[in-house]
């Protein structure tokens, strides 16, 4: 069953591990819609 | 012909009280929590001067120990003591924080800096004793004012204070009555960058072993911005810097990129002077207070002391090529472009793989690799990982799905080609320059060949575009060919009509 | 978290229905991923955003996870994220993630 198809997604992303835009790419390609996307910076 | 690197400085100031009334991560605490255990915690957890001055990462960063030395010497470093412990190093020093209020009150030139009488008289003596701070720095401090004075500004007229083991020493006071970008919170940060960033300027005139009149051109690549509300980043730390550093022919330009701008910055320079606009540039960048204890909560939660009570500082003299010197190769740099996109992929290709295909040379042709040099000791128990160690598995793993590297050798890439984190975690202050000054000593002895500097920065945090950045350079020994020994064709001609000149005199004479 | 990413996140769980929602994370290693998932599900642990003491529940996941790659259009995660297959340590990443969906999550599958 698909945990992200048909779900709102909020992308927490990080500036040293996946930043925000690249997580979004793949949700939409597993049909989600991004609601927001963040980008973190622990430096 | 490529520009060399002639020299750099790089600075640290002890800043204990700084944290708590200055770093961000605390002045929100106080809002949010005022009675908060954190707030309660930390002063146990801030380290003496002594301790701050012994730690490896610091040594390493001023130029005591070498990062190959560091490579060695197995983590985490806050426990261990380093085998110096001294103030000075080859490429700067570790100011002490009442030395560098001092300095702060050298940058201001709008009286708005006011420093204790007494505090004064006990400081400015220690001052002069530092070969680095030249005459008119130390003119430009004044006798001080008594506490009354410095209360009032305080809490009466909302200027920010200056604090000494809690004592109220000194005050900054707003520039402006209702501008907010010339409020006392703003004053302070740009005159700490500024103080900061002429520090390491005047190491890094001094290493260069030039002259202070030599330097043409200025560019700071802090994170700070400077201006009133009608122009908010007016700028020119540059030249602001260059002034109070006795850089009399100097002119100058910010260059702005988040943790890229120095990267941005050292690349701008160089092209600048390989382009014959300028003979000499320097780059220089002060520290950020904000930063102070960004990740203070996670090191005292961890039992650690606060490591993040530096503020740091760098600056690096660009140079025409001398025959000698490192040079910059600015035609092989890569960069980050608006269409690159996010993904790590792609951003390490943009700044490694494609320059490095670009200049003919694959991933292990670069002996050392200077990512973002955070010292891991501070960002590990913050839960940002090794941020050294990170890049250089990214630049292996993208060799490993570009068919350079095997997958089973990727570990040792990492081992050889990366060198252990030793800057403060002050934004643009690790960001691929901290190796420059140890990668123009091995060069000089012969003993690393090329290293890639590569600046990222996080343009999104400025809430204007979501974009990433980042620009990267190639720093090789030098070939050996100078600006002086290489003549232009006028010149030639110049020399051969000469000579043919004496020639025919010297026909006629014989006659 | 940082604290706006927190209101941002709590004003959305208001606007949306919280069983719709799933939050994806990017973190780079397995504590800060935990820390961000509990943030979402059990509230801020650092006890210094808006989320502090309010517990959403929301299922959530790290972008590399396996419950949730094979969503993706192969091609696309190929493309964005699985180079970082290489430098995270994905099987600590997972554990803790599944540890505070176990513990916190009211809308997990």
């Amino acid at each position: 069953m698909s945990i992200l198809n048909g779900k709102k997604v909020i992308i927490i992303g990080d500036r040293d591990g996946i930043p925000g835009p690249a997580i979004a790419l793949c949700a939409e390609s597993a049909g989600a819609e991004v609601i927001f996307s963040a980008t973190e910076c622990f430096v | 012909m490529n520009s060399v690197m002639k020299g750099a400085g790089y600075i640290l100031v002890h800043t204990p009280d700084m944290i708590m009334h200055n770093g961000t991560t605390q002045t929100t605490e106080r809002i949010v929590n005022p009675d908060s255990d954190y707030l309660k915690q930390i002063k146990s957890h801030l380290r003496p001067y002594d301790r701050v001055c012994a730690y490896y990462p610091n040594q390493t960063y001023i130029g005591n120990i070498t990062p190959f030395e560091l490579a060695k010497v197995e983590g985490p470093w806050q426990d261990l003591e380093a085998p110096t412990d001294d103030r000075y190093g080859l490429f700067g020093e570790i100011m002490p924080q009442d030395e560098f209020y001092l300095l702060i009150q050298a940058a201001d030139e709008f009286e708005l800096v006011y420093l204790d009488k007494d505090f004064v008289a006990g400081t400015l003596p220690k001052l002069a004793e530092d070969p680095i701070i030249t005459e008119y720095i130390l003119k430009r401090i004044r006798e001080g004012v008594d506490q009354e004075r410095l209360k009032k500004m305080v809490e009466e007229e909302g200027a920010e204070g200056l604090y000494k083991d809690d004592h109220l020493v000194g005050a900054v006071r707003r520039a402006h009555d209702i501008d907010p970008n010339l409020s006392a919170h703003v004053m302070i940060e740009n005159l700490v960058s500024k103080a900061s960033s002429v520090l390491a300027l005047l190491y890094a005139v001094k290493n260069a072993g030039i002259s202070p009149e030599d330097v043409e051109y200025t560019i700071d690549c802090s994170e700070e911005a400077c201006g009133d509300m009608n122009q908010r980043g007016g700028g020119n730390f540059g030249k602001a810097t260059a002034e109070i550093a006795g850089l009399t022919h100097s002119t100058g330009s910010d260059v702005r990129g988040f943790c890229a701008a120095p990267a941005h910055a050292v690349m701008v320079a160089a092209s600048l002077v390989k382009a014959g606009t300028f003979k000499t540039v320097a780059v220089t960048a002060g520290g950020s207070t904000a930063k102070l204890g960004m990740n203070g909560k996670d090191h005292v939660k961890k039992g650690l002391p606060i490591l993040e009570d530096c503020l740091g500082g760098f600056a690096v003299i660009i140079s025409e090529n001398d025959g000698k010197n490192p040079e910059i190769n600015v035609e092989n740099v890569g960069w980050h472009a608006v269409g690159t996109g996010s993904s790590p992929q792609n951003v390490i290709a943009s700044l490694v793989t494609q320059p490095l295909a670009k200049a003919g040379l694959k991933v292990t042709d670069i002996d050392y690799y200077s990512p973002e040099m955070q010292n891991p000791d501070i960002t590990k128990p913050a839960g940002a990982g090794n941020v050294p160690e990170a890049n250089m598995k990214m630049i292996g793993a993208l060799a490993v799905k570009e068919g350079d590297l095997e997958r089973r050798d990727l570990a040792a890439f990492v081992e050889k080609h990366g060198l252990p984190g030793f800057a403060p975690t002050q934004g643009h202050i690790p960001s691929g320059v901290p190796l420059m000054g140890h990668a123009r000593e091995s060069m000089l002895k012969g003993e690393v060949n090329r290293v890639m500097i590569v600046g990222k920065g996080s343009l999104f945090l400025g809430r204007i575009t979501n974009l990433f950045d980042g620009v990267s350079f190639i720093m090789e020994p030098n070939k050996g060919e100078s600006a002086a020994s290489s003549v232009s064709s006028d010149e030639i001609r110049k020399l051969i009509a000469e000579s043919l000149r004496d020639f025919a005199s010297g026909l006629l004479e014989s006659r | 978290m940082d604290l706006e990413n927190q209101k941002r996140i709590k004003d959305l769980t208001e606007e949306h229905n919280p069983e719709d929602i799933v939050v994806l994370l990017g973190a780079a290693e397995g504590e800060a991923s935990g820390i961000a998932a509990e943030t979402v599900t059990n509230g801020d642990p650092t006890f210094a955003g808006p989320l502090t003491g309010v517990s959403l529940g929301l299922n959530v996941y790290h972008v590399c996870e396996e419950e949730v790659k094979a969503d993706y259009d192969p091609e696309v995660y190929e493309e964005q994220v699985s180079m970082m297959e290489m430098v995270l340590d994905i099987d600590e990443i997972a554990e803790e993630m599944k540890a505070i969906r176990e513990e916190f999550s009211k809308y997990s599958a």
